[in-house]
């Protein structure tokens, strides 16, 4: 698929992604709105043009599939699974064991409405679910948040080589809104890395000692140091595989700071802006952990004011206000509840905080 | 009575590790895992072996079995053999469930493992309790059994009566070998006065070869076997037994559910 232009929505462009960085195994569990992944991969299984894609099973529930990710994960190969809010409060079980043992896995959360049920349009509400842990314990996951149907067919090969680096689940965060999305878009080529899985994988003990997956250590000592490890892992990633857009942010007085969906949406009023000599910029993470914070100090320093822009109440400027201090000016717009911000409404808020005149 | 002799490698087992175990005196979970490893020892397995651990008392049997390991959290030991096992069918992946995880927590992951005849080994042990955390209600446990949740005796108005894993699974389609069995040596008279019989053991030790042999062949296999928790029954070890023979087996009779590859009669 070298170089193919096509014409995706973000779901399908995100199971064909997975299926060019060289997916193994893929375990569903239908759910609004990102069922089109499963559907793409059932539809796929089997396809010459994959011979690497061995296994696609429709689990019984949200925890039987994740718990079978983590089983062909301990067996060394390349598993996935894709769900959406309520189904991602039921992962997190699994994605604290998986996180404690080290195993390399991919999930999707094509984030909707919540909490609760919610409904079916976008949010971007998993923000502290999916950066702060999530489930019981101390761990993080490695989060790529996708602003475009492209970004949805690259990421998984990104989220499968940092995993595996790492030995760490990785997470992709889109949302309603990216997963639904359909655009244009261009495959590039990949090939696929052998991932070096021979010291730790349970593939069986021929020939050498016992490979033990597991999170129990009963030992407070010895887990005190396991857990100090993974966190001197944690800061290789935060030192070494920060993503992020700086998008005209050079000059400007205001950057807004925004990821997925809502910063798509912010580049448009950047761009509308811009011609009207209004001094705005963008800054997108696109790793929300590890969050970039070094290039956003550096904005700050500058004496840039921020307006942080997101699909729910309010989350990650948690980490924006953190990153820059409280001498900084940090505001925020959000829409919750399945609403979208036109970008007109993002521009009166930008007026509304005087940063250009009517 | 016939001579019976119990066919269990004697010495030093390759499958085993040298680490004693946590089992409390006069449990069977012991008794399981020397008959495990026996097989495997046997069946020459152990090099492509992997057993999932679960959460109950069996969690630490990573330290005493010598092949790999995945420790499951509670109740998912069947979804991560079957993760594991369909991306390499190559290896034997097994599993030693107790009955609060298996038939409580997990039993959506038990069913539909044997629902698609996921080619795994499971083996439950049944002792009626939740041994781990100190002698709580199980499903399994007979109705008026005390345990630390039920003071008072189990009462079947408000909890139920007892699940029946081995039944449940018998009406499954894609469970192919499904076997009730015992762990505990049964007292019988003799003219010598009481005496105590490993028949059921011999039975166990089949059970385990079996199961492994239908993973082999493809299939989903299952043996639940009956034992005591005499710590947390609060009995002696011998009168934990006897109750097993006197009550519990009749609860959960002893036989072979379903055998789709036929290799009971083999």
């Amino acid at each position: 698929m070298s170089k193919q232009r096509l014409y995706l929505k973000g779901n399908e462009a995100l199971a064909y992604g997975a299926l060019e960085a060289g997916l193994n195994a893929y375990f569903a569990y239908p759910i609004t709105p990102s069922s089109e992944i499963p559907e793409t991969l059932a539809k796929e299984f089997g396809n010459k043009k994959y011979p690497e894609y061995k296994f696609f099973l429709q689990a019984a529930s949200e925890l039987e599939a994740i718990n079978m990710v983590l089983g062909a994960a301990a067996g060394g190969v390349r598993a996935m699974t894709a769900t959406s809010s309520p189904g991602f409060s039921l992962k997190q079980e699994a994605l604290s064991y998986g996180a404690c043992m080290e195993l390399p896995f991919l999930v999707v959360d094509i984030c909707r409405a919540g909490p609760g049920l919610g409904n079916l349009g976008p949010e971007q509400s998993d923000y502290f679910q999916a950066t702060k842990g999530g489930g019981h314990g101390d761990y993080r996951l490695i989060v790529l948040a996708p602003a475009t149907v492209q970004e949805m067919a690259l990421f998984p090969r990104i989220g499968f080589d940092l995993a595996f680096k790492y030995r760490n689940p990785a997470l992709i965060l889109g949302d309603a809104f990216t997963g639904q999305l359909k655009e244009d878009m261009e495959f590039p080529e990949f090939t696929h890395p052998k991932y070096d899985v021979s010291s730790w994988a349970t593939t069986g003990a021929k020939g050498r000692a016992p490979h033990i997956l597991n999170s129990l250590e009963l030992d407070y000592q010895k887990h005190y140091q396991h857990i100090g490890k993974i966190f001197e892992k944690y800061k290789q990633i935060e030192a070494n595989e920060v993503l992020f857009e700086d998008y005209l942010t050079q000059d400007a007085e205001t950057v807004i700071v925004a990821f997925g969906i809502m910063a798509r949406i912010a580049k448009g009023v950047v761009n509308k802006l811009r011609p009207k000599g209004v001094k705005v910029g963008l800054f997108r993470p696109i790793t929300l952990w590890p969050f970039p914070k070094s290039p956003l100090k550096k904005l700050a320093a500058q004496g840039k004011r921020f307006l942080d822009l997101e699909l729910n109440t309010g989350q990650m400027i948690q980490d924006v206000k953190l990153t820059v201090g409280n001498d900084v000016t940090v505001d925020f717009f959000g829409k919750w509840g399945g609403v979208v911000p036109t970008e007109s409404e993002i521009e009166s808020k930008l007026k509304r905080l005087e940063v250009f005149a009517v | 009575m016939s001579q019976a002799t119990l066919k269990v490698k004697l010495g030093k087992l390759e499958s085993l590790t040298d680490n004693p175990t946590h089992y409390c005196a006069g449990c069977e979970h012991g008794t399981l895992t020397r008959l495990i490893a026996s097989a495997m020892d046997e069946l020459g397995i152990r090099e492509k072996t992997v057993m999932i651990d679960s959460v109950g008392c069996s969690v630490l049997a990573y330290n005493y079995f010598n092949c790999d390991h995945i420790v499951a959290a509670h109740g998912r030991a069947p979804a991560v053999a079957a993760g594991l096992k369909r991306v390499r069918p190559e290896l034997t992946v097994f599993t030693v469930q107790g009955d609060g995880d298996a038939a409580s927590i997990g039993l959506l992951e038990l069913i539909y493992a044997a629902q698609r005849s996921t080619p795994i080994t499971i083996f439950l042990v049944n002792n009626g309790i939740y041994g781990m955390t100190g002698g709580q209600m199980a499903p399994t446990t007979l109705v008026g059994q005390v345990t630390t949740t039920t003071p008072y005796g189990r009462d079947p108005l408000l909890t139920g009566t007892e699940l029946d894993a081995s039944k449940i699974l018998a009406g499954i389609e894609g469970a192919n070998y499904v076997k009730r069995a015992s762990l505990v040596v049964a007292e019988i008279e003799s003219h010598r006065g009481n005496v105590y019989t490993i028949k059921n053991l011999l039975d166990a030790k089949k059970s385990v070869e079996n199961a492994f042999k239908v993973q082999a062949l493809g299939g989903f296999a299952f043996v639940e076997f009956l034992s005591t928790c005499s710590v947390n029954w609060k009995m002696s070890v011998l009168d934990a037994k006897r109750f097993v023979q006197d009550h519990t087996i009749k609860k959960y009779p002893l036989g072979v559910y379903r055998d789709t590859f036929g290799v009971e009669k083999k």
